[in-house]
Formats: structure tokens, sequence, C-alpha cells
């Protein structure tokens, strides 16, 4: 791959460059640390998750560290980003409810923020929700999280009913009606809400690869054309380094909106 | 044919480790925020409102306790006004009370000196009628001695019927009167 494969250094490269063209699932497949050895498990995605832990409680512990009254420039920025999750998001969506709800989902959008940005971090470029698995973990803990509350509420069947009998069909429908929301409210919300992360970040490395590792093929290339079309591939992958950026972004902030929208609704007095 | 766990899932297909990690690494965080983060913030919070609604309270007191200097203020300016009014009242009372005594008083030694006058106005009356009487009954016994011939001043009878002849007059005058 030359030079220009330093810059992406997951995505293996040598020797293997004929069997990683062109890029595909393959390209997500894990790189364990000790290939021979049976643990495939410990992999530099894991890796990269467990940097990401630490980096967020650090960070998080640092901005709580010494506040005062009178914020300063650190503890300002700390709570902007605390306020955005805790007011815009959950106050927001959850109305009076939303205090005990802070912790989950500034950790939420925290987890998966840092997870998102080391896909555009020159030392890992890969996103840890590329791979289905946090993906599927997290929405697991939302689906347990709004279900729990809704029965800690309502209680089994009051929740059930509140959940599946929306008010005001007239009866015949709820025929319909009752396996649709089943459906919609146990199934589909957790199955989308993983979905959603997971293919986002999957299809946007997906498009870096092809610009970068297919930019940097062409610019090898001895046909002079080849290297024209390869340079503007290789500017073209900044802008789309910007764009996954945001997208990186946008799906904490959703994933982060949608379970409040659910607790939300878990908590509804009224369908 | 093939069953649903059969289906090749490709990426979607979790690989379990990965699953158990996200939830574990996740739920480290979670145990984190809880125990830490988030408490400090809301504390902060806490304080701060505390400080706002402290600094609020002060200029609450502040305000009411203007308030009531005002009221006093204003209770002793009405005050003020009250006795400055009665005072005035007072003086006026008093002024008018001066003015009638003295003018009773001026009327009294006015009254008073009128009677004297008049007193001494009688006795110098009755001084004069008196001497005038003696001088009178003198110039006619002596104009009748002249009138007669011979002097009757020594005469007893002659100063007796003087004396009536006046008294008749007197009397004359007392009935004209």
């Amino acid at each position: 791959m030359g030079p220009l494969g330093l810059i992406i250094p997951m995505e293996g490269g040598g020797a293997d460059d004929a069997h990683h063209w062109p890029p595909g699932v393959h390209s997500f497949d894990p790189k364990p640390f000790f290939p021979d050895a049976g643990m495939d498990w410990l992999n530099t995605y894991l890796l990269q998750a467990v940097i990401a832990t630490v980096l967020v409680i650090g960070v998080w512990l640092w901005f709580a560290k010494d506040q005062r009254v009178v914020p300063g420039f650190k503890q300002w920025i700390g709570e902007q980003l605390y306020n955005l999750v805790r007011n815009g998001i959950g106050r927001e969506a959850l109305g009076p409810d939303y205090r005990r709800f802070t912790p989950y989902l500034v950790a939420l959008f925290s987890f998966i923020l840092v997870n998102n940005l080391f896909g555009q971090f020159f030392l890992s470029m890969f996103p840890t929700f590329s791979r289905v698995g946090y993906a599927y973990g997290l929405a697991l803990l939302s689906w347990l999280l709004y279900n729990g509350v809704g029965i800690a509420k309502h209680g089994l069947g009051g929740y059930l009913k509140l959940m599946t009998m929306p008010k005001g069909v007239p009866g015949p429908l709820y025929a319909i009606i009752i396996p649709l929301e089943i459906l919609s409210n146990f199934i589909v919300r957790p199955i989308t809400l993983a979905l959603r992360l997971f293919a986002n970040l999957f299809a946007g490395h997906l498009v870096v690869i092809v610009f970068v590792v297919g930019g940097s093929m062409l610019l090898e290339n001895a046909d002079f054309l080849y290297k024209i079309a390869g340079g503007a591939s290789l500017l073209m992958a900044f802008p789309i380094f910007g764009l996954e950026l945001f997208i990186g972004a946008l799906q904490a902030y959703i994933f982060t909106v949608l379970t409040a929208q659910y607790v939300a609704s878990s908590l509804a007095e009224d369908h | 044919m093939t069953t649903i766990l059969e289906i090749d899932l490709g990426p979607l297909l979790p690989a379990f480790p990965e699953f158990a990690a996200g939830i574990v690494l996740f739920g480290v965080i979670w145990f984190v925020m809880a125990k830490k983060v988030v408490p400090a913030f809301e504390k902060t919070y806490q304080e701060r409102a505390a400080a706002i609604e402290g600094g609020i309270e002060k200029a609450e007191a502040a305000q009411a306790e203007a308030a009531a200097a005002l009221e006093q203020y204003r209770e002793q300016l009405a005050g003020a006004r009250d006795e400055a009014s009665g005072i005035r009242e007072d003086a006026k009372a008093q002024g008018a009370q001066i003015i009638a005594e003295m003018r009773a008083k001026a009327q009294e030694e006015a009254d008073r000196l009128i009677a004297q006058a008049k007193a001494q106005i009688e006795a110098e009356r009755v001084q004069a009628v008196q001497q005038l009487r003696g001088e009178i009954g003198g110039l006619a016994t002596s104009l009748a001695g002249k009138i007669v011939g011979e002097s009757l001043d020594e005469d007893e009878r002659a100063r007796r019927t003087v004396d009536r002849f006046i008294a008749d007059l007197e009397a004359n005058d007392a009935e004209r009167v």
C-alpha cells in the first residue's frame, strides 16, 4: 500500500493488500493481538473500547473535580457538555423525572461519542460501533432500562396495557393494533436503535476506506491519469472525514435522545 | 431448507465478547457517572441556586428594611407635623387669651381711672359747693349789711337766715334736677 497506508494503521496493509481490496465486510474483521492463541476477543477493538472508557471516565472526573459556584473555564466547558445531555436531552424528553436518568444519558452520550470519534482519530481510525456487538449491547441496556422503569411505575399489566393498547382506538382495531404495538415497542425499537448506530458508522468507515485506500492505490499506479484520480480521491477524503465527524456526533446524540424518548413513553400516564 | 438460525447475518452477527464488553464497559462508565460525576455537578448547581436565592433574599431583606425606615420616617414626619400644628394652635389660643386678658386688664384700669376721676370730681365739687356756700353766705351777709347799714356778721340770727336761704336754694335745685 506504500507510505500513505500509514495514516490508516488498522487497515492491515503490506502483503495482504490484494486480499483487502476491494473493501468490504472483511475490512472490519478483528485484528487479535495473539492470532494463534485462540483469544480472538482480545483485539484492537476491545482495546480502543477500553481506552474510550478510561478516557470518558477520566475526562468527566477531571471536569467534576474542584467544582466551584462560580465556574472557571474548565468547569464551564464541562458544564456546557453536561447541560447538553442533562437539559437538552434529559429534561426535554423526560420533564420533571429527568434527574435520575442523567447518569445513564451522560454515560451513553459520552461513550458513544468518543468511540465514534475514534473513527477519525489518526491512531485508531476505526469507529468501535461499526462492530455490531457493541451497538447491540447498548441497545439491550436501553431496552432493559425503558421497560424496567415502565414496569416499576405501572406494574407489568399496566405497562403492557400502556404500551400495546393506545387509548381512543375502536375495539375491533385492537386485533391489529396490539401485535403492531408489540412489534414496534418491544422488538423494532431496540433493533433500530442498534442498527442505526452500527450502520451509520459501518457505512461511513467503508466510504473512508474507499476514498483513502482506493486513492492511494490509484496514486501508486504508473498511469498518469490514475495518479490524478487518486489525488482527487485523497483530497475528497478530507470532506468525508468532516462528514464522518458530524455523523459520529449526531449518532451519539440520536441514540441518547431516543433512549430518553423511550423512557419518557414508558413513564407516560397516557400513550 | 434454512431455519432462522442458519441465516447468514453477515456483519449484523455480533461477536459475543464484544457484546459483553460493550455492556460491561458502559456499566463501568454508568457507575462512575452515577456515583461521582453527576452528584458533583448537581451539588454545584444546587449551591449555585442557593447562592442566587440567598442573594435575592438578602436584597429582599434590605428592601424591606428600607421600606420600614421610610415608613418610620413618614410616621415621624407626620408626628412632627401634628406637633407643629398643635403648637401653632396652642400659640394661637394662648395669644387670644393674652389679648383677652390684656383687654380685660385695660378695661379694668380704664374703669378704675374713670371711677377715680369721678370720685375726685365729686369731692372737688363738694368742696367747691361748701366753699361757695361759705363765700356766698359771707358775701350775701356783707351785702345785706351794707344795704341795711349795719354789720350782720356777728349776728347769730343773720347767719341762720343765710343758711336757711341757701338750704332752700339747694332744695329747689334738687327739685329741678
